[in-house]
């Protein structure tokens, strides 16, 4: 008999690939796909039912199809469609904690996935460079969307305790790029200009859409021979790159501002509704964070296939050339160096933008 | 000698020239030199950088009808202008530590050489105790209220080592709390002073140097000068032993004389959230110009490895070994300093 898969936040663009991905998969007989709203785009042969798991009706959901497994990716920084930031929170912790009750009551779950997220490390300059699964975090985050994700995993953290026949995999996430993912930090980066805070330089690290929809496979399924899937990882894209740099392979201008200023001009943008500038948002773009992927390598045996700066290039391909497309200004160069010393460089036309 | 005065723009290849012992490197040497030590973990090489790195070597190499001279020019302006290219579209790499190898190289060295070789005439000793390969951790004294020694050490190891290192420091926090400085700390392959990142840097085979003195030793009073301070509380020792890479001690004569503390503005310094504010013969009462170091004859001498691999591997935990191997270092340390100290003919020749 196969699985029964239970996704929540099915209304999303992720939640809404996953769920058409992993009813392809041989060992899944059904999928249930979960969500507060209708989703906008199709989710294949996935039985739809629209519930709040902010209410116990999710215990009857669970109940009533069988699920054994249970993806819970409705822990998200934005709100979809109408709703503020106290819906968003409500969601992401009330409605974890229901999933979770419903989880805890229902035999025949047996494997649960959380998506987490690496803000629960939050960003500050007295951290360790590197932060691997068991690092504590130095400064826990205050508020917003990083605080919901550290209540999240504490509630997780308590369901596996109770619940120890229950394999509990919590995936933290780096920053989720893609040609179609929108998030905080896409909307920052598509500005035309991106305001920076003067004297820091963060280091930010990213990972695909399609690197996540493997990984939730490969944890929502029974573990492959010498790994284990279950326990907390980190989710990242190979290397690093610095926000400076980033501004330059997409083109766009910095204008780096104070940090008091910084936070000042975030609340104001935020008034006006331009972008949602959150004060962990500023932090990630003051001190950065970086995190170890050995675990999801070496425990999990996940090798994501795009790095960091392919994960850009890709998301920098889907958006339209910024102010200074890095082709040109390459070109300047080229002919800068053609008029000072011809032959002296070999032209390099054919630039590819990766 | 006469290359030396210019401090050219790509200047990797320049200092092969001058060094015999160095393996000719490609132009890329940013790119080429660090990508074997960064080998970390979370690094990758970025597909395309082979088409890159040659860029500047392959169509000079003709030094036959105008003379050396015209072709080193155009060899260095074809090497500046793909390096200016790379960082205009940002097609350069870092590694998780935020070290960006060619900026490094090429600009950051650059602007601190003249401090090095003009001003502070810096005379380093026994840096082929420093190993070929492998990981290593430097141990040096600190002090002249500014952390110049730590940069004069990092200046040192990257021009003088036959293998030509890269030392990576370990900073306070301070350090990465100030804007700016904190950038440009990163970019350099600085890190927080923290047993993670030690441990990390040194597990990935890099040279790491630490001053365990800390703000004790760097901000102590002119009248102490040359006198160790306790050495943290040995988490160094524990960090080597656990990477088991060897400690070699570090001298570093002539920093202390650089900006004399006679003073330490308490309130001042408690009000900024400092560990010091220094009161010099000339800080703060000569305004900025105050802030100008004395040019001083620096010694930086780099002492006898000491093994740790010898060691089993609980021997991390064992508090008494920690001790006796932070004072062995520290007595070595101290002792080195004396002599070099009466070696020394006067603090400024």
């Amino acid at each position: 008999m196969g699985k029964v898969v239970l996704v929540t936040g099915a209304a999303r663009h992720l939640g809404g690939r996953f769920v058409r991905r992993i009813q392809r998969d041989p060992e899944v007989e059904r999928v249930v796909a979960v969500d507060a709203v209708e989703p906008a785009h199709p989710l294949g042969a996935a039985d739809f039912v629209r519930a709040d798991i902010r209410r116990p009706a999710i215990a009857k959901v669970l109940a009533e199809h069988e699920v054994d497994t249970v993806v819970h990716l409705d822990v998200t920084g934005t709100a979809l469609g109408a709703g503020g930031r106290t819906a968003v929170k409500e969601t992401n912790v009330i409605g974890t904690m229901q999933l979770l009750g419903a989880c805890q009551q229902s035999p025949r779950v047996g494997r649960l996935v959380v998506k987490s997220s690496t803000t629960v490390y939050g960003s500050a300059p007295r951290d360790p460079a590197v932060f691997t699964e068991t690092t504590p975090a130095k400064s826990l985050p205050s508020g917003g969307f990083a605080k919901d994700a550290v209540e999240v995993e504490g509630y997780v953290r308590g369901f596996a305790r109770r619940r120890p026949d229950v394999a509990v995999c919590v995936l933290r996430f780096a920053n989720i790029l893609g040609p179609r993912v929108r998030s905080p930090l896409t909307e920052y980066l598509s500005l035309p200009v991106l305001p920076t805070v003067l004297g820091y330089d963060p280091r930010l690290q990213f990972v695909h859409e399609d690197d996540v929809i493997d990984v939730l496979r490969l944890v929502a399924h029974e573990p492959r021979r010498a790994s284990l899937n279950s326990g907390t990882f980190n989710v990242a894209g190979d290397g690093v790159l610095l926000l400076s740099q980033c501004a330059r392979r997409l083109g766009r201008p910095t204008v780096p501002v104070l940090l008091p200023a910084v936070t000042w001009v975030g609340s104001a943008l935020r008034t006006v509704g331009l972008t949602d500038f959150a004060p962990e948002q500023i932090r990630l773009l003051t001190h950065g964070r970086v995190v170890s992927t050995v675990q999801l390598r070496e425990v999990l045996g996940f090798r994501p296939r795009y790095s960091t700066a392919e994960t850009f290039a890709d998301f920098a391909a889907s958006r339209g050339p910024g102010l200074l497309p890095p082709e040109r200004l390459a070109g300047v160069v080229d002919r800068l160096a053609d008029r000072i010393a011809p032959g002296a460089v070999p032209s390099r036309d054919s630039y590819d933008g990766a | 000698m006469a290359d030396a005065k210019v401090i050219p723009f790509d200047d990797d290849r320049s200092r092969a020239r001058r060094r015999p012992g160095r393996p000719e490197e490609p132009s890329g040497a940013g790119t080429s030199g660090p990508a074997a030590v960064r080998a970390l973990p979370g690094a990758r090489e970025v597909p395309d950088e082979p088409d890159e790195a040659p860029a500047a070597p392959g169509p000079v190499a003709e030094p036959d009808g105008e003379g050396a001279g015209r072709a080193g020019w155009e060899r260095k302006l074809a090497g500046g202008l793909a390096f200016l290219r790379r960082r205009v579209t940002g097609e350069y790499e870092v590694d998780e530590f935020g070290y960006d190898a060619e900026l490094t190289d090429q600009v950051l060295m650059s602007l601190l050489r003249p401090l090095y070789e003009k001003y502070f005439r810096v005379e380093v000793k026994g840096v082929e105790n420093i190993p070929e390969k492998g990981g290593a951790l430097i141990v040096a004294n600190h002090s002249g209220t500014l952390p110049l020694d730590g940069l004069m050490m990092q200046v040192a190891v990257h021009d003088h080592h036959p293998a030509g290192r890269h030392l990576r420091l370990l900073a306070a926090d301070l350090v990465f709390v100030l804007p700016v400085v904190n950038e440009l700390a990163r970019k350099a392959g600085h890190t927080l002073a923290c047993a993670e990142d030690a441990e990390r840097l040194l597990k990935a085979g890099e040279v790491v140097g630490v001053m365990p003195e800390g703000f004790k030793g760097i901000g102590k009073p002119f009248s102490e000068r040359y006198k160790l301070q306790r050495f943290g509380r040995g988490g160094f020792v524990s960090t080597a032993l656990r990477a088991g890479v060897p400690i070699v001690p570090c001298s570093i004569v002539g920093a202390e004389e650089i900006y004399p503390m006679i003073g330490n503005a308490k309130t001042l310094a408690r009000l900024l959230g400092l560990p010091y504010v220094p009161v010099t013969p000339t800080f703060p009462w000569l305004g900025p110009l105050g802030m100008l170091p004395l040019p001083t004859k620096w010694t930086i001498q780099f002492g006898e490895p000491i093994p740790t691999d010898g060691y089993p591997p609980e021997a991390a935990e064992d508090p008494m070994l920690m001790f006796n191997l932070t004072d062995q270092v520290r007595e070595q340390i101290q002792h080195t300093l004396y002599k070099l100290l009466v070696q020394r003919r006067s603090v400024f020749f």
